[in-house]
């Protein structure tokens, strides 16, 4: 029992550190790696993801604070949007055939991992003018880029196409109860145009709130089995922090390199998932 | 106190908070997850866990190993819920009621998705 507990908890240290520079919460590393690796029922290993994203969430953002690098306004803003959209999305679960969302969902990945892959080259976003609603709503920040070692202020656009993708996905998760945090990263990044480290760190302050309600059902429900999610938990925590302070030093080109396959990877996952095909 | 410090003193009042809370959190968890693994005993027959608060705090007197984890999972959990309940204020103490509104509506469905799940 000792050797997996540590088996988990190392690889758990793994899963923070990437969920934590990346924004999307160590779950998508954290639930194949529990069922295909130690062959965990599915239903305890997204007990213990939700967990990890939590715990990523919260690890990260110890370190994020002082530089200011989530934005909370655009983070509580579009929350509205993707809480909306999960309540609707467990509403909806009943009447849409998962196997298609799968496949929409994952081709629609796909395609921004080609939009990414065109702004390969971009360390900060062009210089954009702000929506009038980014105005109003005061969206428009600043943080200090340690990599950059400079002041970096940002203007928001694309406020609409931000909050719809949002909206979906919050359908998304609420539906298929993954990829919520891949959406998230896109939808501020592609259509907000904002620096990809506040993406990722807004991302991550995002999935923790998130999580942090569906999280209160799983425990209820007996999801959370302590021997899994205390190393889970743990692992997650340490490797969040260090992944914390290893993105704020690196270039945002160096972490686009590192999202785009994961995008890829996970949109394959996804297409390949919806056309049930059994290897 | 000019506003300014006075918004940047509660930013750092949260993330030492915040920061507490975490640590907290993994200590108990450690803690539990140590004692479990020297003892082997969870301190319930079986695989059987609690699964709502009331159980899990009423264990911890007994010093059950699983009741510590859980406690401490409880405490993470109850982290991100911490944040968006001092943003709420610190928007208050900026006079920024617009965004006093908006999160008091994330807050609010937040609850409603939670009940929601209950009751499925």
């Amino acid at each position: 029992m000792a050797v997996i507990a540590l088996q988990i908890f190392l690889l758990s240290i793994i899963a923070g550190i990437f969920g934590s520079i990346l924004g999307l919460g160590g779950g998508i590393i954290i639930t194949p790696a529990l069922t295909l690796l130690f062959g965990i029922d599915i239903r305890y290993a997204i007990g213990a993801s939700i967990v990890s994203v939590i715990a990523t969430s919260s690890g990260a953002a110890v370190a994020y604070v002082r530089d200011k690098i989530t934005n909370m306004r655009i983070g509580m803003f579009l929350e509205i949007a993707t809480t909306i959209g999960a309540i609707t999305g467990a509403f909806i679960s009943g009447l849409i055939n998962p196997k298609h969302l799968y496949v929409i969902f994952g081709v629609l990945l796909l395609y921004s991992a080609f939009a990414m892959l065109k702004k390969k080259n971009q360390e900060l976003p062009e210089v954009v003018t702000a929506h009038p609603i980014a105005n109003k709503l005061r969206l428009n920040g600043e943080y200090h880029d340690k990599s950059l070692s400079k002041d970096i202020t940002y203007n928001v656009t694309g406020v609409y196409g931000g909050f719809g993708m949002m909206y979906i996905a919050g359908v998304i998760s609420g539906l298929l109860g993954i990829g919520s945090g891949i959406f998230k990263v896109m939808a501020m990044d592609l259509f907000m145009k904002l620096p990809l480290k506040v993406s990722s760190a807004t991302s991550n302050f995002m999935i923790g709130v998130t999580a942090a309600a569906s999280a209160g059902v799983y425990l209820l429900r007996g999801d959370i089995d302590p021997k899994i999610a205390a190393p889970v938990a743990l692992g997650v925590l340490i490797g969040a922090t260090i992944g914390a302070k290893i993105m704020e030093n690196l270039k945002s080109k160096t972490i686009r390199i590192i999202f785009i396959p994961v995008l890829a990877f996970v949109s394959i996952q996804m297409i390949i998932k919806g056309l049930g095909v059994k290897f | 106190m000019t506003k300014s410090n006075k918004v940047e003193e509660m930013e750092i009042i949260i993330s030492k908070v915040l920061r507490i809370g975490v640590l907290l959190s993994a200590v108990i968890i450690f803690i539990g997850l140590s004692m479990f693994l020297v003892s082997g005993k969870s301190g319930y027959t079986g695989n059987y866990y609690p699964t709502n608060p009331l159980e899990i705090l009423s264990g911890i007197i007994s010093l059950k190993s699983y009741s510590i984890i859980l406690t401490g999972i409880l405490i993470l959990i109850l982290t991100p819920v911490f944040r968006v309940g001092v943003s709420i204020i610190v928007f208050f103490q900026e006079k920024d009621f617009l965004y006093v509104k908006i999160t008091s509506l994330v807050f609010i469905i937040l609850l409603v998705s939670f009940i929601l799940g209950k009751v499925e």
